[in-house]
């Protein structure tokens, strides 16, 4: 698939050693530190992380969307065989919409609160192809069908506004598959809205996933989403990937101290877990400000695992330790599983 | 549900420290114009009845418009109730005018959602813990001082910090000070609004845990507003649920997640993807179609038959009652589902049939995948899938 080039591997999306550095007032924030990651066609990949992880910055950069007067963007992208970041913006801007789409966590700062929504999805139409008015009114009330907007050809004329926020994240998702992308970025799309209301969200990605083949990452915090529709996770913490892996094994076997963190910091809904959590002490690093040697070593419980000060003065790799699964961590790879064993076996709890 | 009779779901019947009653809180709609008339009324709490223990902690869960979040501030007297009964401690509260509100505030306190806009960022810290001492006139022993210092120690602030300014705290540390402000004159009841919902989940954690402690040290009661079901279960003693201004379901924490009745909980439920990949796609869904109709004109009969898997002719007619069904576990449904809820434990072998629940009364409930509706926020039906 990726003849074309002889740098890029045989994954549908590869990204290679991305950096996004944004130069402010305060010093220079590097927001994406050197994330290497690849997905094959059809699959979704989950990037998980808490706020300043720099998991939307990741997805901004391979949208195109980084502002480059503001920051410069290292690395590379390959999509489908084709490098993104040498782009002209022009050539980006002809990607964007037609291969790759996005859509937000609020689905009013994509949509135009003045005009009607079925001529701003026929505005998409029209940025890429060349299709009459009518034939693409057409196919907007086909999409807006398929992405469950009761009576569509009657709603196709009206405004964001007379939309609840469930059918709002509808139409966004309309207007981003409507020039069927080999790809779609979901950035937090059901973060603002009710759990019966996000379920029918992620059903519909789904859905719309199988019968598309769109490949699809999904940037959230929730471990749950994760585990609902990713078959690839990746971790990030202080702008850098701390574990990658397939989806069971990041929940049955993680190894990262900050994935076992994030696990035994979230309560939990289908099991009764003892009165006090164990969460992660502290709080989130300041990109601004990282601390030095490995990014979560100040709030890792597991420290005094490694000899000397190495978590604090030497930069962590993310290595390999299975079959498609990697960690960026110095505690050896053995001890790492029993501390996962003995985290995953407290967790486990009443199963009531 | 006007009978005060049915207002419990204590586990004391003597000493409540709340007893809400049939409340209600009712927003005039006005016309547009020169001359606005009330048109209709937003009814945003419709007949709500709870208790509350001293030290107990009672979960108010629902979706946005429920009316969880009217409910608690109009408990707190920040929202005038346009009926309906509130006893603090005893004391009648619901129709105290503002000043006779005063030692009411010294019984109960509120923390609230935002971290960001609930501190005044002109305000120190030390200035915002210590207000409520100045506004009710409180010399602490040791001076206010001293008294905050304390504070910001015992919810795990550094006490040196005293005179700085909200914009050099982060989230988590913004609602620890907001905890701080809300413990200081020892209340007994705390309104908690969303406490953790903008906080990432390793700052949750922490403060869900400063929370709990608090409470064993000083028998403080919650009223916990939240969306988040998991973390309800993580600090409820019991869970009401809401639904378009009614209490549709109350039970004991337990009894909620693993048994509950009504078919909005077993919805909701059924909604929250779990952090477990291999018991998550093989659970059973309940996916609800639409959204919740507009509280200006609630469905006749049962708020929730519009969106109901098991409504039926009756539920257009009768408002469902919220009845004692076993000691404890109240529910609002002329068809409740006795069935284990979506997250008890799953057969090991992935489900891949459909496991619609079937109640054993009632005929097999309809399955309505999309109903071409007068709008979308009226649309009826539901579905039960099963993702394999």
């Amino acid at each position: 698939m990726s003849q074309e080039s002889a740098a890029a591997d045989q994954s549908f999306l590869s990204v290679k050693d991305l950096s996004v550095a944004f130069r402010t007032e305060d010093g220079i924030v590097r927001a994406v530190d050197g994330v290497t990651l690849s997905i094959e066609r059809g699959q979704t990949l989950a990037i998980v992380g808490e706020s300043g992880s720099g998991k939307s910055v990741t997805a901004q950069a391979i949208m195109g969307l980084v502002d480059r007067k503001a920051a410069t963007v290292d690395g590379e992208i390959w999509l489908d065989g084709e490098e993104l970041l040498g782009l002209p913006p022009a050539d980006m801007q002809r990607l964007r919409g037609s291969q790759i789409a996005m859509i937000f966590q609020d689905p009013m700062s994509s949509l135009h609160p003045f005009y009607r929504i079925g001529d701003q999805i026929a505005e998409a139409i029209s940025a890429h192809r060349d299709v009459k008015p009518a034939a693409a009114r057409k196919e907007v009330v086909e999409m807006l069908k398929k992405v469950g907007i009761p009576a569509a050809e009657r709603r196709v004329d009206d405004y964001p506004h007379q939309l609840s926020g469930g059918m709002r994240q509808r139409v966004m998702i309309g207007m981003a598959l409507i020039n069927s992308p080999k790809m779609l970025i979901a950035d937090e799309p059901t973060t603002a809205l009710d759990v019966t209301v996000q379920a029918q969200i992620l059903e519909l990605i789904t859905e719309l996933k199988a019968e598309f083949g769109t490949t699809v990452i999904m940037i959230t915090h929730d471990l749950g989403i994760v585990a609902d529709v990713a078959d690839e996770v990746a971790v990030m913490y202080g702008g850098r990937l701390v574990e990658v892996g397939p989806t069971t094994t990041i929940y049955a076997s993680p190894e990262m101290p900050y994935t076992l963190g994030l696990l035994s910091s979230i309560p939990r809904m289908d099991k009764e877990l003892p009165k006090r959590l164990d969460p992660i002490p502290g709080n989130p690093p300041s990109p601004i400000n990282l601390p030095p040697g490995c990014v979560f070593q100040p709030r890792c419980a597991y420290v005094s695992r490694v000899p000397g000060d190495r978590c604090s003065e030497e930069r962590p790799e993310l290595l390999p330790t299975a079959p498609n699964h990697a960690v960026r961590c110095f505690i050896p790879g053995e001890e790492r599983r029993q501390i996962a064993h003995d985290v995953l076996a407290v967790l486990a709890g009443d199963p009531q | 549900m006007t009978d005060g009779g049915m207002s419990g779901g204590a586990t004391t019947t003597g000493e409540e420290l709340l007893k809400v009653t049939d409340l209600k809180t009712y927003f005039p709609v006005r016309s547009r114009g020169l001359l606005p008339r009330v048109v209709g009324q937003v009814k945003a709490v419709d007949g709500v009845s709870l208790t509350l223990a001293p030290s107990e902690t009672l979960g108010l869960v629902g979706e946005s418009g429920s009316g969880k979040t009217t409910t608690a501030r109009t408990i707190l007297r920040l929202v005038d109730p346009t009926s309906g009964s509130i006893k603090l401690d005893g004391e009648e509260i619901s129709k105290l005018s503002r000043r006779a509100q005063m030692p009411m505030r010294r019984k109960a306190q509120m923390i609230f959602q935002d971290p960001y806009n609930a501190l005044n960022p002109r305000h120190t810290v030390g200035g915002i813990i210590s207000a409520p001492f100045r506004i009710q006139g409180v010399q602490p022993p040791g001076g206010v001082k001293a008294a905050v210092q304390e504070l910001m120690e015992r919810v795990g602030l550094n006490p040196e910090h005293y005179n700085r300014y909200p914009n050099e705290f982060s989230g988590g540390q913004r609602q620890r000070i907001g905890v701080a402000r809300a413990i200081a004159l020892r209340p007994k009841l705390i309104v908690c609004d969303e406490p953790v919902s903008a906080l990432d989940v390793s700052i949750q954690a922490q403060i869900l845990n400063l929370l709990r402690d608090l409470q064993d040290e000083f028998g403080i009661a919650y009223l916990f507003v939240a969306h988040d079901l998991a973390v309800v279960r993580q600090i409820a003693n019991r869970v009401a649920v809401m639904y378009l201004g009614h209490i549709v379901e109350m039970a004991p924490r337990r009894t909620i997640y693993v048994g509950p009745l009504h078919p909005y909980t077993h919805s909701l439920l059924s909604a929250v993807p779990i952090p477990d990949p291999v018991r998550q796609r093989s659970r059973k869904r309940i996916m609800l179609q639409g959204d919740v109709p507009s509280p200006i004109d609630p469905p006749s009969g049962c708020v929730f038959r519009t969106r109901c898997f098991q409504a039926q002719d009756r539920c257009a007619a009768e408002v469902p009652p919220l009845t004692e069904i076993e000691p404890g576990h109240f529910v609002a449904c002329h068809f409740p589902v006795a069935e284990p809820s979506a997250t008890a434990a799953v057969p090991s072998v992935t489900a891949s049939v459909d496991t619609t629940p079937v109640p054993p009364t009632a005929p097999p409930p309809r399955s309505v995948t999309a109903v071409e509706a007068e709008s979308a926020s009226s649309e009826t039906g539901a579905e039960v899938s099963t993702k394999g």
